[in-house]
């Protein structure tokens, strides 16, 4: 059948129609073969622009359409519903990329006008080509799988949980928690962390659709959204959790004492069996095999042997448990990086130069002095403290060290960190260094204000250049900036707002979970600010510091928001496909399997079938067969295959050849 | 056509290799300068002058000759703008404006002593002279 | 005089995840590039047939460039080795034929790459202008 095609030429305000002659486009593409429609107007996005789009459909009985717009990836969909609204298949729609691609990368109008053509002309080459398809259905399992077990994962999985769907959380440590459960007080309004904490862990850990996989991670991710099958490695604990009650004898009676708690930073020591905080949950014991003596050499075994409830085992072995999930949500969160490359700093010549997470931990009550505020090297009080911000954020690539963004929470927390010292101890000098202090949120200025005005914090606006340890003394050097001149406290602790990163395992998540990540290791987003807690790879989501630097209400609330989005994921029973599915002609298939072995998700198999050959006698054949539910469309088998009998609908050998040609005309 | 102050800034960048628009203001640089008490101007305020233009005050002061060259404000910057660098071509430029070195084997007598060793006599030669 | 006004023709296969989005963030910076680029969008670099490339060059393309996610990063997991092992193929078969070498490149360029394409681009641009016309597989039948 003839095709009758219609061209839209979208100014998009001025993006596209200032450097890209919008009229001229659409009278150049009006007289390409197949044409019969061609128009420009402001905002074809708009009500009134698709209702030109249908209008014309109608009047002109156009059979397909080219909108030369945006990317695709920001208004394809749209223009999909209008072509189905107007009675033609979604699928007989082509974007001309001419804003991203064209008119906003370039600055002649000449050149924009004639690279717009040519790229509406590809179009309308791949269009002519396009079939009607219809999207098949895939079912969804309704359950959720929340990886990392901090608030971020914590508030998802009960907001999910809320809804009546069941939720996994898998978190690597012995405990979920994560960051926050670390944290003393938090801004702006000062609550204990771990009052506002912790009973949401107990409400994770008591819900009956909430399953909690403490100290397990992900090894493997397969299948595709509504139909993920997961792999979780249960470490082992040594510890039957089912029996253990937590009662914590085993934690007091171990007779090896001197492993680093790394709850508290490592400022203090536990014992190779520990449960790491009070409010644990699962509130279960775990036997550190770096430490027992029992695991390390077979000698020992008192836990076992007090343990009322028989729950130590030593040969416990990691265990793989395999589950199928609708939607995964990535909570891994952060840690703050490393001060290997700040040594100017002296972190690692005194044990008086902290970070801001260590002073959380000194300022606790269930930390490693009581709540005192002491110094971790004699144990005394401080009595002039320096705080130094921005260590290793808003670095410049150039530098070779540190972090390019804006960490964010360091602002506030370290006013947090300088009012509560002023409150709890009057006569200690607190000093904060700044470039910009930066707090943008709700009470969040008035908060710094106060640290300021009525804790009498001295905040001075420059950065330490130099911290040496003299005698019991840290010498700090740093600049002051309003005044003109260089100043030198002799400080008792130096604490260090060091820049935040994706935690490590973020990355071989990304990759297990195809989800596209940034140069910083940070999840991408599938849209910036209109999508802002999905990644681009159907199916994922993602909550709190794993997307970018968060502070813990608006952690919380993009966990809510990533919550709801499951959820409307988990409530259709069926998903529609992707459509643009591979597809085998059956007479051209000799049956060699190249496809099949690269297949990455097993979507073709190999049929024995009936033929009746021209010379009416009949021949069984065996020829690939695509599971169009399964097929995500990559078109690796198209390649592969040696007799050209595969192709993939929406992106047809012909249909990029006449691409191509167009392009090359 | 380009003033002459512009051209002389442009100069500058050009020589020293630094990008001066990259500084954030954070003065680190300045906080970490031995010499700081001995400068007129300090690190910071050479990058700032160089980028806003101001430079002629750089090139009449004693400051540009106070610079140790350590590099400790280079290797501390956390934007990598290099202040040193842009110390050193102001100096280089009022070196060559002027027309005559900073240093001549006449006057170097009245700087000796036991202590001074021979390698700080002649980077200093290379340094102050054109 | 008709040397400074060439204007090559080049033809890049992005991969709709990783590489064009890359360039539509590339747009969205508006980091300029010449206009002597134009994309064609794939759903993975893994559909990109050689006989694509052939079949540009033989339409009077004078650079052809194919962009994917970085290895390991590809959204449907391994198509990206596999259009690494086909287009290495391709490289030796496009020397046997005679086109430089240049002319054809892999790029793995992703979605947070927005700079890189732009200076991918740049001087991809430049290195084939430096080449000059592709005239040895061009099939001037094709040519109206």
């Amino acid at each position: 059948m003839q095709q009758r095609i219609g061209v839209f030429v979208c100014h998009c305000g001025t993006n596209i129609a200032a450097t890209v002659d919008v009229s001229a486009v659409a009278a150049a593409l009006g007289r390409e073969p197949g044409v019969v429609f061609a128009r420009d107007y402001q905002y074809m996005c708009s009500q009134a622009g698709q209702d030109m789009i249908k209008d014309a459909i109608k009047e002109y009985k156009l059979t397909g359409i080219v909108v030369c717009s945006c990317s695709p990836r920001m208004h394809e969909a749209t223009f999909r519903k209008t072509a189905a609204a107007a009675g033609i298949n979604p699928y007989m729609v082509e974007i001309a990329n001419i804003r991203e691609q064209c008119s906003w990368i370039h600055k002649d109008k000449d050149e924009g006008t004639e690279k717009a053509i040519i790229l509406g002309r590809a179009a309308i080459a791949k269009v002519c080509l396009n079939v009607p398809l219809t999207a098949g259905e895939i079912p969804v399992t309704k359950r959720a799988l929340v990886i990392g077990g901090g608030i971020a994962g914590i508030q998802t999985a009960l907001d999910i949980a809320d809804a009546g769907f069941e939720v996994d959380i898998v978190e690597k440590k012995p405990t979920i928690g994560g960051k926050m459960a670390q944290l003393d007080k938090t801004f702006p309004t000062l609550d204990c962390a771990a009052c506002i904490l912790t009973p949401k862990m107990v409400d994770a850990g008591q819900n009956e659709k909430i399953h909690i996989y403490s100290y397990s991670e992900v090894v493997s991710v397969g299948g595709f959204v509504g139909n993920f099958t997961v792999q979780i490695k249960k470490k082992a604990r040594y510890v039957d959790e089912t029996k253990c009650t937590g009662c914590g004898l085993c934690t007091e009676k171990c007779p090896v004492k001197n492993v680093p708690n790394e709850f508290n930073l490592g400022m203090d020591t536990r014992h190779a069996v520990y449960i790491p905080f009070a409010q644990a949950v699962p509130k279960v014991a775990t036997i550190d095999p770096n430490y027992c003596l029992m695991l390390k050499n077979g000698k020992c075994g008192l836990c076992s042997k007090l343990c009322g409830a028989g729950a130590i085992n030593y040969k416990q072995e990691d265990e793989i448990i395999e589950n199928k999930y609708g939607a995964i949500v990535a909570a891994t969160g952060y840690n703050p990086i490393s001060m290997d490359k700040f040594d100017e700093f002296a972190y690692s010549q005194s044990k008086d130069v902290i970070t801001s997470l260590e002073f959380e931990r000194l300022m606790n009550a269930a930390g490693p002095t009581g709540g005192v505020l002491l110094r971790p090297s004699d144990n005394e009080h401080p009595k002039t403290i320096v705080f130094v911000q921005c260590v290793g954020s808003r670095c410049s690539a150039d530098a070779g060290k540190g972090k390019e963004y804006c960490s964010k929470i360091c602002c506030m927390y370290t006013a947090k960190h300088a009012m509560l010292t002023r409150e709890k101890y009057p006569d200690t000098d607190v000093y904060v260094f700044y470039i910009d202090v930066r707090t943008p949120g709700k009470n969040f200025d008035e908060f710094y204000r106060r640290a300021a005005e009525q804790y009498g914090v001295h905040y001075i606006k420059g950065m330490v250049g130099k911290v040496s340890p003299e005698g019991k003394k840290l010498k700090v050097r740093g600049s002051d900036l309003i005044a003109d001149k260089q100043l030198h406290i002799d400080a008792d602790l130096v604490v260090l707002a060091a820049a935040i990163e994706p935690d490590k395992t973020a990355r071989p998540l990304a990759t297990m979970l195809t989800a596209s990540m940034d140069t910083n290791d940070f999840f991408t987003e599938a849209h910036p600010k209109l999508r802002p807690v999905e990644s681009p790879t159907a199916g994922v989501f993602l909550s709190g510091c794993c997307q970018g630097p968060k502070d813990i209400p608006e952690t919380v609330a993009q966990a809510g928001a990533a919550a709801s989005k499951v959820i409307g994921l988990l409530c259709h029973d069926k998903l529609t496909a992707n459509p643009c599915v591979a597809h085998s002609d059956e007479w051209m298939c000799n049956g060699c399997s190249s496809c099949e072995n690269v297949c990455p998700y097993h979507a073709i198999t190999y049929v024995e079938k009936e033929f009746r050959m021209p010379d009416r006698t009949t021949k069984i054949r065996r020829v690939a067969s695509v599971n169009p539910a399964v097929c995500q469309g990559c078109g690796a088998c198209t390649v592969a295959c040696p007799s050209g009998a595969m192709d993939l609908f929406g992106f047809s050998g012909k249909q990029i050849s006449a691409e191509v040609d167009a392009i090359c005309r | 056509m380009k003033s002459k102050n512009e051209l002389l800034r442009e100069n500058i960048i050009r020589t020293s290799g630094a990008d001066v628009k990259k500084c954030m203001k954070c003065g680190k640089c300045s906080g970490t300068c031995p010499s700081y008490d001995e400068m007129e101007y300090h690190p910071h305020q050479f990058v700032y002058m160089v980028e806003t233009g101001d430079i002629e005050p750089l090139l009449n002061s004693e400051s540009l000759y106070k610079c140790l060259t350590c590099f400790a404000c280079v290797d501390r910057c956390p934007r990598g703008v290099q202040p040193a660098k842009v110390v050193e071509a102001v100096r280089l430029a009022a070196i060559r404006q002027q027309g005559k070195n900073r240093l001549t084997p006449d006057g170097v007598e009245k700087y000796l002593d036991d202590e001074i060793p021979q390698q700080a006599i002649v980077s200093a030669f290379r340094k102050y002279t054109k | 005089m008709q040397v400074n006004e060439y204007k090559p023709l080049i033809v890049a296969f992005c991969c709709n995840w990783c590489s064009y989005a890359g360039a539509d963030l590339a747009g969205n910076n508006r980091l300029n590039y010449p206009a002597d680029v134009k994309i064609i969008r794939v759903p993975c670099s893994c559909r990109v047939n050689p006989a694509f490339v052939l079949r540009a060059y033989q339409r009077g393309a004078d650079g052809v460039l194919i962009c994917g996610c970085h290895p390991g990063d590809c959204h449907y997991t391994t198509g990206n080795y596999y259009t690494r092992r086909r287009m290495a193929l391709l490289f030796s078969m496009l020397s046997y034929l005679g086109i430089e070498k240049e002319r054809t490149r892999v790029e793995w360029i992703s979605a947070a790459e927005g700079a890189k394409f732009a200076a991918t681009m740049n001087e991809f641009v430049k290195t084939v202008t430096d080449l000059g016309k592709n005239r040895r597989l061009e099939d001037l039948r094709c040519k109206k």
